[in-house]
């Protein structure tokens, strides 16, 4: 039951991986990649984490705090750009 | 009895957050202005990653790796409403475009992009208890 869902699981993380990934490349501008791109980062933790119960390897925990770190780090980054420089039409 | 139940949970816990997750993603394209996306991804997005993590807390079923899970979500839960007013706040200010059927904006006509401060729509009041020349 529980291999099963995994890959359902697996395959819903990827169709939301490619949606995502087509915000990104679309736009239309800067603050929808930044949201698109934490969404990103979101489901990569996602999927760190149904990867550790696949491979029954609990260090994969690890990977998902360090994931959300740089996610975050990145949104606030960006935030700062955003609201502080760079050009107005981009 | 116990595995079971447990393996009951898991796979709950999993299909739920994958199923927010997938939400999150097409509310994400399909809704047609930033801040309306950040609604998909911020409470969609963040809820789908916490319980896939809580699916492996239950999996494992061990005070560390549950630790830690519970760690990975306080963060989440923590930074994700931060992270979404640094990015819904700048945006609003670099003038990102609402969308067309918007009805109330109350902070239109409020920001002064040139000083970069803004106003709160209090300044023409005055605060009795108020003892400093110029407020703000």
């Amino acid at each position: 039951m529980i291999e099963l869902a995994v890959d359902v699981v697996f395959a819903m993380i990827c169709v939301a991986l490619g949606l995502a990934f087509y915000r990104l490349a679309l736009g239309p501008r800067l603050p929808s990649r930044v949201v698109a791109l934490e969404l990103i980062t979101s489901l990569i933790i996602g999927a760190v984490a149904v990867y550790a119960i696949k491979s029954d390897i609990e260090e994969f925990l690890d990977v998902a705090i360090v994931t959300g770190l740089l996610g975050f780090m990145a949104t606030v980054g960006f935030a700062r750009y955003i609201e502080k420089g760079g050009p107005r039409d981009d | 009895m116990t595995e079971w139940l447990q393996l009951l949970l898991t796979t709950v816990l999993l299909i739920v957050g994958g199923g927010l997750m997938l939400i999150a993603a097409v509310g994400v394209v399909r809704l047609p202005d930033l801040l309306m996306r950040m609604h998909a991804t911020t409470k969609a997005g963040t809820l789908g990653a916490a319980l896939t993590v809580a699916a492996v807390a239950v999996h494992f079923a061990e005070a560390a790796v549950t630790a830690r899970a519970a760690a990975i979500i306080l963060f989440i839960v923590l930074t994700a409403p931060v992270a979404a007013h640094a990015i819904g706040r700048a945006s609003y200010f670099a003038g990102v475009t609402l969308w067309r059927g918007t009805a109330r904006d109350d902070l239109r006509g409020k920001y002064d992009a040139d000083s970069h401060t803004l106003a709160s729509g209090l300044e023409g009041e005055q605060d009795p208890d108020d003892q400093t020349p110029s407020a703000r």
